[in-house]
C-alpha cells in the first residue's frame, strides 16, 4: 500500500537554533502515527511543517505521492495545540463559519454529537472551559471529513474522563479508515492510540516502529520488585538475575513474569508488597536518551 | 477567489462587531460627541475670540465708568474682557497663555502688555490699536453673501472622515495583529481560505460597518445642525465609501505582518496623527508652505475630504471629483494587493 504521507529530510532552523534536524518518515493510510517526545523536541515544528503552516528550511513533504497543492487543505483536518477563535461567536456559529470554508463539509449535527458539544452549542467561544475548547478544536478539525487528521498534543489540559472520550473518538476515526498523526509527550497515550511511533528528541527521530517493537527492542526485561524482608530466603540458585536496588528493595529481572512468580511461590516466599513492572515507552525513551520523557 | 468563503468571514466579522457592545457604542458615540461638542462651543459664534485681561477688575464690567478703554474695543464681538486683580496677576496669566492681552484700564497712556510668543496676542493688540482710530478714513468693506458656508458644514465631513480613518485603521489593522498574536489566524490558515479572501472580507465588513455608523451619526447630527448639502447626497455617500475602502486597505498593509499590538498601535498613531493635521480635517491648509501641501496630497484623507467638501459645500458633481475618486479607488486596489502579498498568518 502506498503511503498517504512521506516526509523527506525535513530541517527547520530558527537563527542559530535547529529545531528539526533531518527528519524522515512515512505513514501508511488508516493508521494512527505518533510523534512521541519531550517538550521542545521538535514535534510541533515537524507537524506544522507537514501541515503546511510553516515552511521548512529544507526537505520535502509528499501527500498521496505528490507535492501538496491548494487542495491539500480540503483533505486534512488540523487540531493545533495553541490557537484562539473568533471572539463573540457561539460554538455553533464557529462551526458553521468554518464549515462554509470547505467544499465538502461534514454534517454539523453529527460532528456536534460526536464531539459532545450539544450542551454548549449556544455558548460563546470565550466562555468555554479548557476541555470544552479542546473538543471544539477537535470538531473544527473534522468539519471537512478529512482523510488525514493532525492532532497536536490532543489531550493536554483534559481531565481523565475527557481524555478517555478523546481516545474513543480517535478509535472511531481509525475504524472509519482515516489516518491520524498526533504528537504527544504521554507514553500512555502513544501506547494506547498509536499503531506506529517515531520517538523524537532534539530534532531527530531516534527510533521508530510499533509500540510493541520498540518496547521489545529497547525496553529491557520485565521486573519483579520485592521488599527485602520477604526475600531474605531467596536462594542464590534462583535462575534469574537479582539486583539489590537499595537496602530495602530487590529487583528480579526476567523475560517471563509468570515463570518468576511460579518460582517465588514454590519457594514459599511472602509475595505481599511486590511490584511487577513491564517495560513501556518511558523505558524505551530512557534507554535511548538517558533521560525521562518529562524531564 | 471564492466568494462563499469570503462571505463566511464577512458574516462572522460583522457579528463580532455588533456583539462587542463597548466598541460598538463608542463607534457611534465618538463622532457624535465631537460634532455636538463643536456645535455647543461655537453656538452661532463661528469666529475667533480673544480674551483680554483688564485691571482694575471693575473696569471689565460692561457699564464701568473707571476705564480709559475705547467703547469700540469694549463692545467688539471678537473681544472677551476678563477681570484680573492687578498687573502682577495679569502678567502671570499672560505668561501662561490664559489671556491674549493685558490692559491697564485706568492708564492715561492706555498701557497694555502682551506675550511675544502668543500669536493671538498680536491680533488682539491690532484690534486694540484699531479701536483708537474710529472716525478716521478706513478701507471700504464688503461682506460675502449667499455663498457663505457655515463652519459646521465645512467641519462635518472632516469629523466624519477622521472617525472613519480611526475606525478603518484600528478596526482592521489592530484587530488582525491581535488575531495573529492569539493564533486565530493560524486556525484559519489551516482551512482553504486564502489571504486575499480573508483580507477582502475584513475590508468589506469594515466598510459596511463604517458606512452604517456614518449614516446613523449623520442623521443624528443633521437633526441638530441641519447640514447644507449642495451636491448629490448619493455621490457624497459614494465618496465616503471609496475613502473608507482606501483607509481600510492601508490598515491591511499595516497588519500584514507582526504580532506586537504595541508596535501596531505605535505605527497606527504615526499614520493617523499626521493625516489628522495635514488633511484639512480641522482647518484649511490654504497659504501653508508648498511642501506641506505636497505632503498633504499624498494622504488619502486629503482626497476624500477635498471631494466630500466639493460635493457638500460647493455642489460639485462627479465630473468635479472624478480625479479624487480615481485616486482613492486605485489606492485601494494597490494597497490590497500589497497587503495580500505581504500577509503572514503566523507569528
Amino acid at each position: 500500500m502506498h503511503p498517504i504521507l512521506e516526509v523527506l529530510h525535513l530541517r527547520k532552523r530558527y537563527g542559530a537554533v535547529e529545531a528539526v534536524r533531518d527528519i524522515s518518515f512515512h505513514v501508511e493510510p488508516g493508521i494512527c502515527f505518533g510523534l512521541l517526545g519531550p517538550n521542545g523536541a521538535g514535534k510541533t515544528t515537524t507537524l506544522e511543517i507537514i501541515e503546511d503552516i510553516i515552511k521548512p528550511t529544507s526537505g520535502e513533504v509528499l501527500f498521496d505521492g505528490h507535492r501538496r497543492t491548494a487542495s491539500f487543505r480540503e483533505e486534512v483536518g488540523i487540531q493545533f495545540q495553541h490557537t484562539s477563535l473568533l471572539n463573540f461567536l457561539s460554538v455553533e456559529e464557529t462551526l458553521k463559519t468554518f464549515a462554509r470554508l470547505y467544499h465538502r463539509p461534514a454534517d454539523l449535527e453529527e460532528i456536534i454529537d460526536r464531539c459532545d458539544l450539544a450542551d454548549i452549542r449556544q455558548r460563546r467561544n470565550d466562555r468555554l472551559s479548557g476541555g470544552q475548547t479542546q473538543r471544539l478544536m477537535l470538531a473544527l478539525a473534522l468539519l471537512n471529513q478529512p482523510r488525514l487528521i493532525f492532532l497536536d498534543e490532543p489531550s493536554t489540559g483534559l481531565d481523565p474522563q475527557a481524555r478517555r472520550n478523546l481516545w474513543d473518538i480517535v478509535g472511531q476515526f481509525k475504524a472509519e479508515g482515516r489516518t491520524l498523526i498526533l504528537t504527544t509527550h504521554s507514553m500512555e497515550e502513544a501506547e494506547y492510540l498509536c499503531d506506529k511511533i517515531a520517538i523524537v528528541d532534539q530534532g531527530l527521530i531516534i527510533a521508530a516502529g510499533s509500540p510493541a517493537e520498540l518496547i521489545r527492542q529497547y525496553g529491557g526485561m520485565n521486573s519483579i520488585i520485592l521488599p527485602k524482608t520477604a526475600s531474605t530466603r531467596i536462594p542464590p540458585s534462583l535462575p534469574f538475575a537479582v539486583e539489590e536496588r537499595d537496602e530495602a528493595t530487590l529487583v528480579i529481572h526476567l523475560d517471563e513474569i509468570h515463570q518468576g512468580l511460579q518460582a517465588l511461590m514454590e519457594m514459599d516466599i511472602d509475595l505481599r508488597g511486590i511490584f511487577i513492572h513491564s517495560p513501556n515507552l518511558e523505558d524505551v525513551f530512557l534507554h535511548l536518551t538517558g533521560k525521562r520523557l518529562r524531564e | 477567489m471564492n466568494l462563499h468563503r469570503m462571505w463566511a468571514i464577512f458574516v462572522a466579522r460583522n457579528a463580532e462587531f455588533f456583539r462587542d457592545r463597548a466598541s460598538f457604542g463608542w463607534n457611534f458615540a465618538f463622532p457624535f460627541l465631537i460634532i455636538v461638542g463643536f456645535g455647543i462651543i461655537f453656538n452661532g459664534r463661528e469666529f475667533k475670540q480673544f480674551k483680554v485681561g483688564v485691571f482694575p477688575p471693575e473696569a471689565a464690567l460692561s457699564v464701568s465708568s473707571v476705564t480709559s478703554m475705547p467703547d469700540a474695543f469694549r463692545s467688539d464681538r471678537h473681544i472677551i474682557l476678563v477681570p484680573v486683580a492687578d498687573k502682577a496677576d495679569g502678567e502671570t496669566r499672560l505668561s501662561r497663555h490664559q489671556i491674549s492681552l493685558l490692559i491697564d484700564a485706568t492708564s492715561p497712556t492706555h498701557a497694555y502688555w502682551l506675550n511675544d510668543s502668543s500669536p493671538d496676542g498680536s491680533l488682539a493688540e491690532r484690534i486694540y490699536l484699531a479701536s483708537f482710530m474710529i472716525g478716521r478714513p478706513v478701507p471700504e468693506k464688503g461682506v460675502t453673501r449667499g455663498g457663505q458656508i457655515r463652519y459646521i458644514d465645512w467641519l462635518m465631513p472632516g469629523i466624519l472622515a477622521m472617525n472613519m480613518m480611526f475606525s478603518a485603521l484600528w478596526g482592521v489593522g489592530y484587530v488582525i495583529v491581535r488575531y495573529r498574536k492569539n493564533g486565530a489566524l493560524k486556525r484559519l490558515r489551516a482551512t482553504p481560505l486564502t489571504a486575499l479572501e480573508y483580507l477582502s472580507a475584513q475590508m468589506f465588513s469594515r466598510i459596511c460597518l463604517i458606512l452604517f455608523t456614518l449614516c446613523v451619526v449623520w442623521i443624528g447630527a443633521d437633526l441638530l445642525f441641519h447640514f447644507q448639502v449642495r451636491g448629490s447626497l448619493l455621490l457624497l455617500f459614494a465618496i465616503f465609501a471609496l475613502g473608507g475602502l482606501n483607509l481600510c486597505s492601508i490598515g491591511l498593509i499595516l497588519a500584514a505582518r507582526g504580532t506586537s499590538e504595541e508596535f501596531a498601535s505605535g505605527v497606527l498613531n504615526f499614520i493617523t496623527w499626521p493625516m489628522m493635521f495635514l488633511s484639512e480635517v480641522w482647518f484649511s491648509l490654504e497659504g501653508s508652505p508648498a511642501w506641506v501641501n505636497d505632503l498633504s496630497r499624498l494622504l488619502p484623507l486629503t482626497h476624500l475630504l477635498t471631494a466630500a467638501r466639493r460635493v457638500m459645500n460647493e455642489g460639485g458633481t462627479f465630473a468635479d471629483v472624478h480625479f479624487e475618486c480615481g485616486i482613492l479607488l486605485l489606492g485601494t486596489v494597490v494597497a490590497l494587493v500589497i497587503a495580500a502579498t505581504l500577509f503572514s498568518w503566523n507569528e
